[in-house]
């Protein structure tokens, strides 16, 4: 037991994006109603862009927007990269959540759609009305 | 179902907590992520580009084809929200609804006049009756400019402080849906019409693709806007810098358009009548 206590202290980060994680795929998996998949999938989603940003932390490091850098063209002097976070995973994530809210909106419009075919979001009985048919 | 998913559920958690073992400690300076390719790109940029925020220089100049896609991906699920939402049938007979603004109410006009009938001819059913949102129409109609010049300020100061073309994108995207919500969707349409949102979508990411086409045609690689510095009469660095700006106005303009037209289709149905 004493050998767990520093691996839940130093990776605690992994431990809260796989909560969330396995949250959103219970959500996706279990869950009958379509609007709560697609909530699920963004709880998904959150998870992983948790993960990435926590991987670009540095302890001591700042965020990643030099202070008080030379001026145009005088090359960069002093700027160490230990005292700045990763910025990759910040890029990454940035274009997920943007890319993230546009796939939210067209699983919405599909789901608009089913509605309106169907007249309801219950996955059973959308199953049940295309066996019907 | 239920049981299965619980098994799978808790199957691929122990697989990935047995896997954190491996991972390296939280906010290790030396973990690999941090190790090859960030460094290089936290001590160069100021030099190569002469842009401040790392964050904004990597997305638009180091990893500019994988925005400029992503910016596409936007696009198309704005596209795709039109292509399955939209719908432009013959109208079922010449009815069509309003939203009596005071009461919310929805009313159903059964001869459409030609013209679109003006807001106020409600106004004169109840001409005393207080809205009861009298409040939030007024502070978002006074807030709303300051919303939208606070997202231009974060789209062309994103080189200097946190932000750029996403984030003022979608606070400039936000503004006209806080328009559409406070008031209603038909007068968030008056001010920006479905062809300009479309136009404006398609305009973001050709403004992109164009920025990278000119620096091929003038002699660099695409995307790389060093080959600039001729046309805008600065030195290689700033032409980076600049070219990162004209870029982050693509796909500003790309993100808010998409933004408004995913949000005028999802509230009403396709009809873009009446919505929320």
């Amino acid at each position: 037991m004493e050998e767990y206590i520093p691996l839940l202290l130093t990776k605690y980060n992994y431990w809260v994006y796989i909560t969330l994680m396995m949250i959103g795929l219970w959500a996706m998996i279990a869950k009958n109603n379509l609007v709560k998949k697609i909530v699920g999938m963004n709880i998904f989603q959150t998870a992983i862009i948790l993960f990435y940003v926590s991987i670009g932390a540095k302890y001591g490091g700042t965020i990643p927007i030099i202070q008080h850098g030379p001026g145009h063209g005088h090359g960069a002097a002093q700027i160490k990269a230990l005292a700045y976070i990763n910025p990759l995973p910040h890029v990454l994530m940035l274009t997920a959540i943007v890319v993230s809210v546009a796939t939210l909106g067209v699983a919405l419009a599909l789901v608009i759609k089913i509605h309106r075919r169907h007249r309801t979001l219950e996955e059973d009985e959308i199953l049940e009305q295309l066996r019907e048919s | 179902m239920k049981a299965l998913a619980l098994a799978i559920v808790v199957l691929v958690g122990g697989l990935l907590v047995s896997a954190t073992v491996d991972f390296p400690d939280w906010a290790d300076p030396n973990s690999p992520a941090s190790r090859h390719v960030s460094p290089r790109y936290i001590e160069k940029t100021m030099e190569e580009t002469s842009v401040p925020n790392i964050v904004t220089a990597v997305l638009a100049d180091y990893r500019g084809y994988d925005t400029m896609f992503e910016t596409a991906v936007v696009f198309t699920a704005g596209v795709a929200c039109f292509l399955l939402l939209r719908r432009r049938e013959p109208r079922p007979g010449p009815s069509r609804v309003y939203r009596h603004r005071a009461t919310g109410v929805i009313v159903e006009m059964n001869r459409v006049p030609d013209k679109e009938p003006s807001p106020d001819v409600f106004k004169r059913i109840d001409d005393d009756w207080t809205p009861h949102d009298l409040i939030v129409m007024n502070v978002c109609r006074l807030l709303i400019p300051f919303i939208q010049l606070f997202a231009l300020y974060v789209i062309a100061h994103g080189h200097h402080s946190p932000g750029g073309g996403f984030q003022g994108g979608v606070i400039l995207g936000a503004s006209v849906i806080l328009m559409a919500l406070s008031w209603d969707l038909r007068t968030a349409m008056l001010r920006m019409k479905e062809t300009a949102t479309g136009l404006m979508s398609a305009m973001g990411v050709f403004i992109y693709a164009g920025v990278g086409a000119l620096a091929l045609a003038l002699g660099g690689n695409f995307l790389d806007y060093a080959a600039l510095s001729p046309l805008l009469r600065v030195d290689p660095v700033a032409a980076r810098s600049l070219g990162i700006f004209f870029v982050e106005v693509g796909v500003g303009l790309a993100v808010m358009a998409t933004m408004v037209l995913i949000y005028k289709n999802l509230a009403s149905e396709g009809r873009l009548d009446q919505g929320l």
